[in-house]
């Protein structure tokens, strides 16, 4: 295999989320990382200088509790601190949706990606909103705001350069936001198993300047089949 | 070697005789069981107020009201079914069980009733088929909560019912076993741990009336 | 005999039938040997099916090799060979997590070492109700066949995950699996019958039927996690039995729990699968701690490190783990201010793991320590389990979840504490109880080689899979070469697989060593690895009843190297000044008790 494929850093991020994540992701990395080492370190250590020879016997020790408290408290105040400290960053990603986000609903069912956008008159849910197939379009640099929904099985909105995961529940309306900090293509990919085409259930995410999406959008709107009387 | 210490009795555990210890066991499983059906219909039912009805609207309050009266008497038999073995008094044993089994068949036969009628008007647990309307309401009237309700209510009774059944059968075999003399005031555990079953359901069926029928 | 130990319910060991003696049996042992084959054949099962994913992850959609001899449901024949169909992709996953949980794990630490070691380890004559302990192996064997049987029926097997999350799982609408699901629901329904059987046996013949002087705090640590997970299970199963049947209601008659298009509510499903699976995942540990920590002590001649807070940590984790269940739901929908209250308990259960890590590592600090197939394994599962322990923390911190959720990293996390946990200190136990189960050894070399070479090929095939998760490869998926992005991970798969099929392949080497010593394995003494523990004060393998008398409990399981004795372990038995020696009296037979 090629090992160059190989590496504990986290793939390259493009979103506000970004270094929240990920620094949060080594400084785990270094927790367990050092527990790792040590831990297997003595392991290995005391395998080897206590292995078995002739004639050695091994101390009668039933424990020592001052040890133990020591090795109890010392994870505890670690971990304990570790989840305040991400606290913050759960909240801000998960809860709190900035004001003057961009809204749009997402729609998933079997097995496809639907983005419902507000056409000229800025409001969703108006008889000029119109659709995009497995495409999300949004702008740099603001916040987006997706009505997360679903309409037949679960489903989950993975935008991996984002740092986006959210499942979509049939009958639900879950707040999604993210403000992505660079143009280009990204991936959208469902995580949740939702059936036969789970693995087909992809698309590309577009960011655009806010002038190119300003473009994009009413080019759309003018596509959009007009309602029948 | 006879033990000597207090921690060296003859017998390390033994408080209370196996089958009853079990059956204390068994029951804790039982309360898990039934703690899961009611959560999950407390929580159904915060989420969707709307899918149940206020008491006594769709179902028929007096009637499973009488019907739990019915089964707490059964539990007062079971235990003088139980007074009466701990006397030695095979009679009274006997008659006492057979006051148990009809009082606990006569509450599934109420429960069969109440299914019947319930479902004639449209409580069903099937989703895509539930238009129940109020009790005495004419046809065609406005359908009254929702599939959740017919589901929640079947299953949590039904279940109910069918520890009773369960319970109304082995009441029989105590019975059958009591005729053949194998119960004494020296051994009685077979008829503790039937009366243990016994009052365990009763109990489950007050707390179920409660949150189904009268909440 | 003491009046308690006839509490077994034996009336004459005199001539037992055939039939009744391995078929319909009574006995803890031979029940326990029961389990041991049924679940050892399903974990093979289970690792056939997971030979087919990797293929299919390895290679997609190119012709599986064998693949021809599968009907057309599962491959689509073409004419250079058969391609696997993703509605096939998903049953395997389902089927091989279910299986290796459900039928494999499970039943080898519960079905067999809760019934081998309890009786043995407490000095009982046998379970407390022989009889229910029967009636559990026969209802596990129906739920097995069952969940087999889904693969040939119409539609296939169960394909919704192990988890069978709704509403996909409420409806054949959404998978086009209409039987297999409901297959799955029954046979689960009735495995969870037999293992709650099974615990309340355990539970009561642990309170009630130990031996004079075993009091809780002499109680081996192995028979202590048995003690709890059978608790566990008596809470836990009767939570899930509850969801299966609903869910069963949902599929069959048409009722609306998961539903939502008729008013239901997919999440209550989940909470209550989760509520059940967190404790479960625990019930998959526990006895592996406590296996664990029988064969370190021993092979270490060392007293076990910390004895009462090992028990308290088993206890600590039995509670604490009913509070965390929520760590499965940060991405579901779930309200995300229980986000970090779940996040937080999650953290606190990772201490008690820690306790027992440490003092683990403590056991072995001047010790003298013996190398032998069993301490290897048990070594490995000290080992794996922190990796695995570690990989949890990153999951249980919700921010970084929401990106590694559902991807590989899970599945890494999954088989380091199951596999590089729990199956390693299976292959401890068997090694380690083998004598005790049939009267001769395993062989030493080939045991050395099978361990060597599945631990290697273990890692090379678990260990990458954090790095898939962290480029984003998400789990449950049939052809990740469908995302552009994952496409250049196909060397990487490709890699995995190939150690996925060494690794099968090498543990044939356990399976001819298992049959092998069977037969002709070298005959082993009444106690070969000088342990204190009652087990081994009684012949190899202990005749129907076990204990010739009543045994009389003096001390704590792990005094070895004391003091007190001239030898190197101090059986339980021993009366205290007797321990010259350190050699118990050998126990006679009663006699009409050879089988
Ligand atoms: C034997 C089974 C087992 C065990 C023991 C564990 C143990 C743990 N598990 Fe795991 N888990 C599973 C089986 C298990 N798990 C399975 C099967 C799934 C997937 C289910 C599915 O299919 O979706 C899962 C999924 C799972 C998730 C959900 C991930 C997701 O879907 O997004 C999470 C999240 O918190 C989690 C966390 C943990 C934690 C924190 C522990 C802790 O108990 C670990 C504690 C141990 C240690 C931490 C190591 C030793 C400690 C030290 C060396 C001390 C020092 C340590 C520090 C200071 C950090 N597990
Ligand atoms: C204890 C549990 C266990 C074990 C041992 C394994 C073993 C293996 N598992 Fe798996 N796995 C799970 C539990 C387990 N797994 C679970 C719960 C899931 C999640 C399912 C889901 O998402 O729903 C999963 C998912 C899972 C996936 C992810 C699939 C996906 O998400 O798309 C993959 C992919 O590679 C995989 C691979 C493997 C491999 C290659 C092995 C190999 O290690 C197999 C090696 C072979 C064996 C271990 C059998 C050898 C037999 C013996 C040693 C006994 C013989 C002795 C006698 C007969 C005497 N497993
Ligand atoms: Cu949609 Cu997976
Ligand atoms: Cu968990």
């Amino acid at each position: 295999m090629n090992w160059g494929d190989w590496s504990w850093m986290m793939p390259e991020g493009f979103s506000t989320f970004t270094a929240e994540v990920d620094s949060l992701y080594y400084l785990i990395l270094w927790i367990t990382g050092v527990t790792f080492f040590a831990t297997e370190a003595l392991l290995i250590y005391f395998i080897v200088r206590y292995r078995h020879k002739e004639g050695r016997k091994a101390t009668y020790d039933h424990g020592s509790t001052k040890m133990e408290v020591v090795w109890t408290a010392i994870p505890l105040l670690i971990l304990i601190g570790l989840g305040a400290l991400s606290k913050g960053a759960w909240d801000r990603m998960k809860i709190d949706v900035p004001a003057g986000a961009m809204e749009i609903i997402v729609t998933a069912k079997q097995f496809e990606w639907n983005a419902t956008y507000p056409g000229p008159d800025g409001a969703l849910g108006t008889a000029d909103d119109f659709d995009v197939l497995n495409q999300i379009h949004a702008p740099v640099d603001q916040p987006v705001w997706i009505h997360l929904r679903a309409e037949d099985v679960l489903h989950s909105l993975f935008l991996p350069e984002m740092r986006v995961k959210q499942d979509a529940v049939p009958g639900r309306d879950i707040p999604v936001w993210f403000e992505a900090m660079a143009t280009g293509d990204y991936t959208i990919g469902c995580a949740e198993l939702c059936g036969i085409g789970h693995t087909t259930m992809n698309g590309t995410l577009t960011i655009h300047s806010a002038a190119d999406f300003q473009a994009w959008a009413s080019a759309r709107a003018e596509q959009r089949p007009q309602p029948q009387p | 070697m006879t033990p000597t210490t207090a921690d060296r009795a003859p017998m390390a555990g033994m408080k209370v005789y196996n089958l009853k210890l079990g059956m204390w066991v068994f029951l804790l499983s039982e309360v898990m069981f039934f703690t899961g059906l009611i959560g999950a219909y407390i929580i159904l039912r915060f989420a969707h107020p709307e899918a149940f009805a206020e008491p006594g609207v769709v179902l028929n309050v007096p009637l499973t009201a009488f019907n739990t009266f019915v089964l707490i008497c059964s539990s007062v038999t079971m235990v003088k079914a139980f007074a009466a073995i701990e006397q030695g008094d095979q009679q009274g044993l006997q008659k006492w069980l057979l006051a148990t089994i009809l009082l606990g068949a006569f509450f599934v036969g109420v429960q069969i009733v109440e299914y019947t009628i319930l479902t004639g008007e449209g409580f069903v647990p099937m989703a895509e088929s539930y238009h129940a309307i109020a009790r005495g309401a004419a046809e065609g009237s406005a359908v009254i909560g929702g599939p959740l309700y017919g589901a929640t209510f079947y299953t949590m009774t039904g279940f109910h019912g069918t520890h009773v059944s369960i319970g109304v059968l082995c009441l029989c075999f105590t019975l059958w076993r009591a005729r053949k003399g194998a119960y004494t005031a020296g051994s009685l555990g077979g008829v503790e741990i039937m009366g243990l079953y016994w009052h365990f359901v009763d109990l489950v069926w007050i707390l179920l009336f409660t949150i189904v029928y009268l909440i | 005999m003491g009046k308690a130990l006839d509490a077994g319910g034996h009336h004459d060991h005199h001539e037992i039938p055939w039939i009744r003696q391995y078929i319909f049996a009574t006995d803890h042992k031979m029940i326990a040997k029961q389990f041991m084959f049924v679940s050892l054949f399903f974990l093979v099962v289970g690792g056939a099916l997971a030979g087919m994913m990797r293929w299919q992850l390895g290679f997609p959609s190119q012709p599986m090799p064998g693949g021809m001899i599968l009907p057309d449901a599962m491959m689509a024949p073409t004419p250079n060979g058969a391609i696997m169909l993703p509605e096939f992709y998903n049953s395997l996953v389902t089927m091989h997590g279910t299986i290796m949980i459900f039928f494999a794990i499970m039943p080898l630490l519960v079905g067999l070492f809760g019934n081998l070691l309890i009786p043995l380890q407490i000095g009982a004559e046998d379970m407390a109700f022989p009889r229910l302990n029967m009636v559990s192996f026969w209802l596990a064997v129906p739920a097995g066949i069952l969940m087999l049987a889904s693969f040939g029926v119409e539609g296939g097997a169960a394909g919704a995950g192990w988890t069978s999350y709704a509403p996909l799982s409420t409806s054949g609408e959404w998978t086009g699996v209409y039987l297999g699901q409901q297959l799955w629901l029954a046979s689960l329904t009735i495995l969870g019958f037999s293992s709650l059987v099974g615990s309340v046996n355990y539970i009561s013949t642990v309170i009630n039927m130990r031996a004079p002087g075993m009091t809780w705090f002499r109680m081996p640590l192995a028979t202590w996690s048995l003690f709890v997970t059978a608790v566990l299970i008596l809470l836990a199963i009767p939570i899930l039995a509850g969801a299966l049947i609903m869910l069963l209601f949902d599929q069959t008659i048409g009722t609306g729990f998961f539903r939502p298009e008729v008013g239901g509510e997919p999440l209550l499903w989940q909470h209550l699968f989760w509520f059940f699976g967190h404790p479960e995942v625990y019930i998959l540990i526990l006895p592996a701690m406590g296996i664990t920590s029988e064969v370190l002590a021993n092979r270490a001649r060392k007293p076990i490190f910390g004895y009462h807070s090992m028990v308290l940590a088993i206890v600590g984790i039995g509670f604490l783990g009913w509070i965390v269940w929520g760590h499965h739901m940060f991405q579901s929908g779930m309200n995300p201010l229980l986000g970090t209250s779940f996040m937080i308990s999650t953290m606190a259960i990772a201490v008690p793991s820690a306790i027992k890590v440490f003092n683990w590592l403590a056991t072995l600090w001047k010790a003298d320590i013996h190398l032998d197939v069993p301490m290897l394994h048990a070594l490995a599962f000290v080992s794996m389990f922190i990796i695995g322990g570690l990989s949890g923390i990153f999951m249980a911190n919700t921010p970084v979840d929401i990106y590694i959720h559902d991807t590989y990293f899970i599945v890494a996390h999954i088989h380091y504490v199951l596999f590089g946990g729990s199956l390693f200190a299976i292959f401890a136990g068997i090694t380690f109880w083998f004598p005790k189960m049939f009267g001769r050894m395993m062989n030493e070399p080939l045991g050395k080689v099978h361990f060597v070479l599945t631990l290697i090929f273990y890692n090379l095939v678990f260990f990458p899979m954090h790095n898939l998760g962290l480029r984003g490869m998400m789990r449950r998926i049939y052809d990740f070469t469908q995302y552009e992005f994952l496409a250049p991970l196909q060397p990487m798969n490709q890699f995995i697989t190939v150690f996925a099929f060494l690794l099968i392949a090498t543990q044939v080497l356990f399976v001819i060593n298992f049959f092998w010593s069977i037969f002709k394995g070298e005959k082993a003494s009444e106690n070969p690895w000088d342990s204190n523990t009652l087990e081994w004060t009684v012949p190899s393998p202990p005749p129907h009843g076990n204990f010739a008398e009543m045994p009389m409990v003096y001390r704590g399981p792990y005094e070895y190297s004391s003091p007190e004795s001239d030898t190197d372990f101090l059986p339980q038995t021993t009366p205290p000044g007797g321990g010259s020696s350190g050699v118990p009296e050998p126990t006679p037979t009663p006699e009409g008790v050879e089988a």
